[in-house]
């Protein structure tokens, strides 16, 4: 029984961190409707920064949002640069762009700050909770990734922008004729899907340390939290990724055949499922077209 | 024709050979040579992953291209000087088969030495001994280096990570007799081959191991596994992980208050690399094991040996961090390599090279904790099998006990 529970809540924190990617990973979505590959590696780098810049002694209350606003116009940058020149390309063209972005940002951390593992100062403090279950860190990182959603949840729900950025992602051509500027909603998109990546980025590092391959595996293991939730759906993808995580850990402790050799399997499978029987995830809305 | 071509052929080979028998001067020993040495320079190959995920380790091709530059303006091996050529692999096994072929057959170097990677090593081993070309002291800990049977051009250096394994069961054996042993072990070579000396070490006790758990590199975590090693009621805790999963399960045992006796293998014992990032508190007490002096720790700094490594650090290799362990390790095999080369006096053929290779006897080099040699023979080629226990007391790691061998055990004959 105790087994039970340490799996469980050590399945949540661990799937705070899925979570905490699936959400950066849908709010690009929402905004450029594809999947980015280099997502992951944006947070990386934005987590590097953070890093550097505590390191020259600046506090951790300037720290942050100063990592967020550059995480944020670097974002921008990247679309003004490299993806609006795009436009209309296809879809494989875009995911080679991503491909190629996410080689470029990994040799270049690695390039500026080497492959040492660092370890970064947790906001939460060190100390941990339910007699010992879950740290400080983690329980903090679930707060803040809940809070986060609930910000976005009501900036896409209810502010002019937002709802504009979800019109430009859905429907160009019709947003452009209403008089929306697609490819700034786009710029702002990239934009705020660097900040959050960049907060996740802040929140996953004390956990798995800080090292320019960090993210390789939790990139994985958001995506199939968001695909699990819906991709369409920022509150889904939070709730697929604790539910990743859960379902990891419980069936590595108690499926026999599974163990601790097939657990990554179990994210790719649950992908598959999902899309097999319910493409739009579990919280997802089917989008009907008409043609 | 076809006979004309070949006795002519034979006619300029006989010519050529008595021109450079008549040439050899009578001051100079005429050496024996196979392709990549000469009474001028002896042509020594190297790959290393200079790029890729791996790309850390090339300080140690840079260690030893510093080292080879400081014996040249001292004057070579024998007269001869050394021409190091090293090139980038990218961590990537096809590519070191493809920069190996270079090597070998434009480069024309005598030998390959601490080509790096084990499956790197693997990927170009066939090759290497169907060549004939000696694959000199692979940087790797991967116990299927020492097969002499089945490749006899192929030789290790470091202690195996087999034998690793072997010295822990040992101590435990001697010191913790009732332990209860569990085991965190990376699914690779490199944990199984700890967890299978493990169990030779411990012989009939091997049930004495009540879990020992795998995880993948592409985990992000390892928490779920140290939850289950401590519900397993295991109160002697063998680390067998890289850096990054180290740090996390030293961290996350400590988080847990599990407080078994912990084993870290040397693989990471790196203080700013995985005790910081875990923690001083938790890590103090845990427990390791090591060959070579720990060139970081101040303790050493008036050793003799320790200073000639510095001087050579300031002098050759100022970019490099002289308390980095990769470079105290790469300076001590190119001293190995050196050594053999010596041994080998005019006789610089590839057979000869190899010969010396396994004819050490109680060889020891500056950087090793004292006690410590290396010997090996035409069936032993492990040169070194020793190891000795670390206590990590919160700032560095402080040696202690006797050099304990794993080398009655070490299984040679590997299928």
């Amino acid at each position: 029984m105790e087994l039970l529970i340490q799996q469980l809540v050590s399945g949540v924190a661990t799937g705070g961190i899925y979570a905490c990617m699936a959400l950066s990973i849908v709010m690009i979505y929402q905004a450029i409707h594809h999947l980015n590959f280099a997502q992951g590696e944006m947070a990386m780098f934005s987590t590097f920064i953070a890093w550097q810049l505590l390191q020259w002694g600046l506090p951790y209350w300037i720290v942050i949002p100063l990592t967020v606003a550059i995480s944020f116009s670097g974002g921008i940058a990247i679309e003004r640069i490299v993806i609006g020149p795009l436009g209309e390309a296809a879809v494989l063209s875009h995911a080679v762009v991503f491909i190629g972005l996410y080689a470029v940002i990994n040799s270049l951390a690695s390039f500026i700050w080497d492959f040492t593992t660092r370890p970064f100062p947790s906001p939460f403090g060190a100390g941990s909770q339910f007699g010992n279950l879950i740290s400080n860190q983690q329980i903090g990182m679930i707060a803040v990734t809940l809070l986060v959603l609930a910000l976005l949840y009501a900036f896409f729900r209810y502010t002019r922008v937002g709802l504009a950025m979800r019109a430009a992602a859905e429907n160009p051509t019709s947003a452009r004729l209403a008089g929306i500027r697609v490819g700034l909603m786009a710029a702002l998109g990239w934009g705020m899907a660097a900040a959050v990546g960049s907060i996740a980025g802040v929140l996953i590092a004390p956990i798995v340390f800080l090292e320019p391959n960090m993210m390789l595996s939790i990139l994985l293991y958001g995506f199939a939290g968001a695909v699990l939730g819906g991709l369409s759906n920022p509150a889904g993808a939070v709730a697929g990724g604790f539910a990743v995580g859960v379902i990891e850990n419980l069936a590595g402790t108690y499926v026999p055949v599974i163990g601790s050799e097939l657990k990554l399997p179990i994210a790719l499978l649950l992908i598959v499922i999902v899309l097999v029987f319910r493409p739009t995830g579990l919280f997802g809305r089917t989008i009907v077209q008409r043609v | 024709m076809q006979n004309r071509r070949f006795f002519l052929k034979r006619g300029i080979a006989g010519l050529l050979l008595s021109a450079s028998l008549a040439l050899s001067s009578p001051g100079h020993a005429a050496g024996k040579y196979d392709p990549g040495a000469s009474d001028a320079e002896i042509k020594i190959g190297n790959t290393n992953p200079y790029s890729g995920p791996a790309s850390a380790y090339s300080t140690i091709a840079k260690t030893f291209d510093a080292y080879f530059n400081k014996l040249n303006e001292e004057g070579g091996i024998n007269g001869r000087k050394i021409k190091f050529i090293s090139y980038d692999d990218g961590y990537s096994p096809p590519k070191s088969v493809e920069q190996v072929r270079k090597l070998v057959e434009s480069d024309e170097v005598l030998l390959v030495f601490q080509p790096l990677g084990t499956a790197n090593n693997i990927a170009i081993r066939k090759y290497m001994n169907g060549k004939k070309v000696p694959q000199l002291f692979v940087s790797s800990g991967a116990a299927t280096f020492g097969d002499p049977k089945q490749f006899p051009w192929t030789m290790g250096w470091q202690p195996s990570y087999e034998s690793e394994g072997i010295v822990y069961a040992r101590w435990i054996l001697e010191h913790l007799p009732n332990a209860k042993i569990g085991v965190l072990y990376q699914n690779d070579d490199f944990g199984k081959d700890v967890l299978k000396g493990l169990k030779i070490g411990l012989g009939d006790k091997t049930s004495t191991i009540v879990a020992a758990l795998p995880y993948e590199t592409s985990q992000p975590t390892v928490d779920s596994e140290v939850i289950k090693l401590k519900a397993s009621g295991a109160d002697a805790f063998i680390n067998v992980a890289t850096p990054k999963f180290a740090a996390q399960a030293i961290k996350k045992a400590y988080e847990i208050g599990w407080t078994p006796t912990q084993i870290l293998s040397n693989v990471s014992d790196v203080v700013n690399d995985v005790l910081k990032p875990a923690g001083l508190e938790a890590s103090t007490g845990i427990l390791s094991t090591a060959y070579l002096k720990d060139s970081g720790d101040p303790q050493w700094a008036d050793d003799p040996g320790m200073k000639d490594f510095y001087a050579f650090m300031d002098k050759y290799y100022p970019a490099g961090d002289k308390s980095s362990k990769s470079n105290a390790y790469a300076y001590t095999v190119a001293q190995t390599l050196v050594h053999v080369l010596k041994q080998c006096g005019d006789d610089l053929t590839r057979a000869n090279v190899m010969k010396q290779a396994a004819s050490m006897q109680q060889v020891t080099m500056p950087l090793f904790l004292s006690g410590m040699t290396m010997t090996t023979s035409e069936t032993d080629y492990y040169p070194i099998k020793q190891l000795q226990m670390k206590k990590f007391d919160g700032t560095r790691w402080v040696h202690f006990g006797k050099v304990i061998s794993s080398e009655d055990l070490q299984d040679t004959h590997k299928p």
